[in-house]
């Protein structure tokens, strides 16, 4: 192949048309011969070139070792979006359309955390501030109230909220690997998509929170079914094409246990942060029965009794 | 010269290079430059001078540093003196001023009241720490700590801000205190956010910017809550 006049150190330009006349060293789309032919090549040179030369063929080929766990390279693929293609997953997650997976249609071998954690941090901080404007709004009228910052909240919504977005796509992400292993029609996305979905599945709670402040009780609870039904819709279609083979048992469970989580993350946000409504004079009592710290806890209480006999409420 | 190399090269028993020993530079091209090295300048006393000097030159040389910097958040044109030197003196003066300041607030309760000077003080380093990876990572190529120094540096208008409300909060706290905390908590928000838009901004890839831009103003608007809801004992 090499004529012996070749080996010799030609000029910089002469070299680059060596490499392209060479024909083993184009560029294909089959990865395996070019890893074996950039070794070929490389060792048919001189000592002094074949540094240089097996890095010109290694990138002429497009073959690159992936960057190390430790790397701060590795982590930059995780946020590998444009701002459209952000907004575009959003939109897909705020409007689930029976057709569209969403991994597949908008991930598309592309996951990012980007999306996840800035969805979740908003989220803490809108509960937190929505639940404190609520609790203003709600006891504003009263002459023995005085309005507290709650930071406190913050802490406890963010643990609540970080720990429902990795750790439940852990956990399913894990029974998914195991029942792959045991029946083979299940597949499983890999770890990241799975968070990816989780965290972007998270981003109607945003508007919904914000408009939990309008203290029409019948509106709230509209507000809630219809931010579970999206989001819990959004997960219903990306899983049930990878379990739709299993048993009929397997499916429902998981189904069923994932919807409840879902539910549970909804409706404790909401008792927990958001106030009910100002009704009439039992809560009013209670209020100046109980002064100071006690507030919240007495105020529950009526709300409970009032819920259990007068149901139309709701 | 090159005629020199090609007839080298042209020659095709005659190894390469040959040709060179032939060159000689004519006497029209001008040399230029020099060659000797400056002496005098580079003693070493030079080196140490600054260890010989008062504190106080020290300390008013570093206090202006920091003052020049803060002029320039204030007035934001695209200057690069942010950036180029670094320091994070200033984000610390006024972290620790704006945590001090907002300690406690009002609480009926130990857990119900406002943030705590630690929670203030986390909240301003880890979320510029946050903030600075993610521009990082999303493929901007400002470094670590000019991102820091940036974030820290337009904490300013907000100090200002929470003085400015804890002046109006000793006149009274009804609702027109309120209305006049919020309109200066949110001039400075919008001034704080434009402010460091304005330094950041164009070290980041350009179909990015939205996504770096929208958690330097969840930063801002968090602090600004902070802020606004600060009531007194």
């Amino acid at each position: 192949m090499a004529a012996s006049d070749q080996l010799r150190f030609h000029e910089f330009d002469e070299a680059a048309d060596l490499l392209a006349a060479t024909p083993d060293a184009t560029t294909t789309s089959v990865s395996e011969r070019q890893s074996h032919v950039a070794l070929d090549v490389g060792s048919s040179y001189d000592e002094n070139e074949e540094g240089d030369e097996s890095d010109k063929t290694e990138l002429l080929s497009g073959q690159k070792q992936p960057p190390s766990f430790w790397t701060f390279e590795y982590y930059q693929a995780f946020f590998d979006v444009d701002t459209y293609q952000v907004l575009d997953r959003i939109k897909g997650s705020l409007l689930p359309l029976p057709g569209k997976n969403f991994v597949r249609h908008y991930l598309r071998n592309n996951p990012d955390l980007y999306g996840p954690f800035w969805i979740c941090t908003t989220l803490v901080f809108t509960l937190a501030i929505s639940g404190n404007l609520s609790n203003f709004l709600e006891k504003h009228g009263n002459t023995s109230f005085r309005y507290s910052p709650q930071f406190h909240k913050v802490t406890i919504a963010g643990v609540a909220i970080y720990c429902y977005a990795g750790l439940v796509p852990l956990a399913l992400w894990g029974y998914l690997q195991w029942r792959k292993g045991v029946c083979l029609n299940v597949a499983s996305y890999t770890l990241l998509e799975t968070v990816c979905v989780y965290g972007y599945s998270l981003s109607v709670y945003i508007p919904a929170s914000v408009l939990w402040l309008i203290p029409v009780s019948w509106l709230q609870w509209l507000l809630i079914a219809t931010a579970m039904t999206l989001s819990g819709s959004v997960l219903v279609l990306t899983f049930w094409p990878l379990i739709r083979l299993d048993s009929r048992a397997a499916t429902l469970a998981v189904l069923t246990i994932v919807l409840a989580l879902h539910a549970l993350l909804a409706v404790g946000c909401k008792l927990y942060f958001f106030q009910k409504p100002v009704y009439a004079v039992p809560l009013h009592s209670a209020y100046t029965k109980a002064p100071g710290g006690a507030q919240l806890l007495t105020a529950s209480h009526p709300r409970l009794n009032s819920s259990m006999t007068t149901p139309l409420r709701f | 010269m090159a005629a020199a190399e090609g007839s080298g090269a042209g020659g095709a028993a005659k190894p390469l290079f040959a040709g060179l020993s032939d060159v000689s530079i004519s006497e029209d091209i001008p040399v230029e430059g020099e060659i000797t090295v400056p002496v005098g300048s580079c003693s070493p006393d030079e080196d140490y001078s600054t260890l010989d000097e008062p504190v106080r030159d020290t300390i008013m040389r570093d206090l202006k540093a920091v003052g020049k910097k803060f002029v320039h958040v204030m007035y934001p044109k695209k200057s690069s003196a942010l950036l180029r030197d670094w320091d994070l003196w200033g984000p610390l003066v006024l972290c620790v001023s704006l945590a001090l300041m907002l300690q406690g607030g009002s609480a009926d309760s130990k857990e119900d009241g406002g943030p705590q000077f630690a929670e203030v003080f986390v909240i301003i380093w880890f979320g510029a720490v946050v903030i600075t990876l993610n521009s990082k990572l999303l493929g901007g190529t400002i470094s670590f700590f000019q991102s820091l120094c940036v974030l820290g540096y337009c904490v300013l208008p907000l100090t200002v801000a929470m003085l400015v409300c804890r002046l109006v909060l000793l006149a009274g706290s009804g609702t027109v205190s309120f209305i006049v905390r919020l309109i200066v908590v949110m001039a400075m928000f919008a001034w704080s956010t434009l402010a460091s838009t304005a330094f950041l901004a164009d070290s980041q890839p350009p179909n990015r910017k939205a996504l770096v831009i929208y958690p330097i103003f969840l930063f801002y608007f968090v602090i600004s809550w902070m802020i606004l809801t600060f009531t007194a004992q």
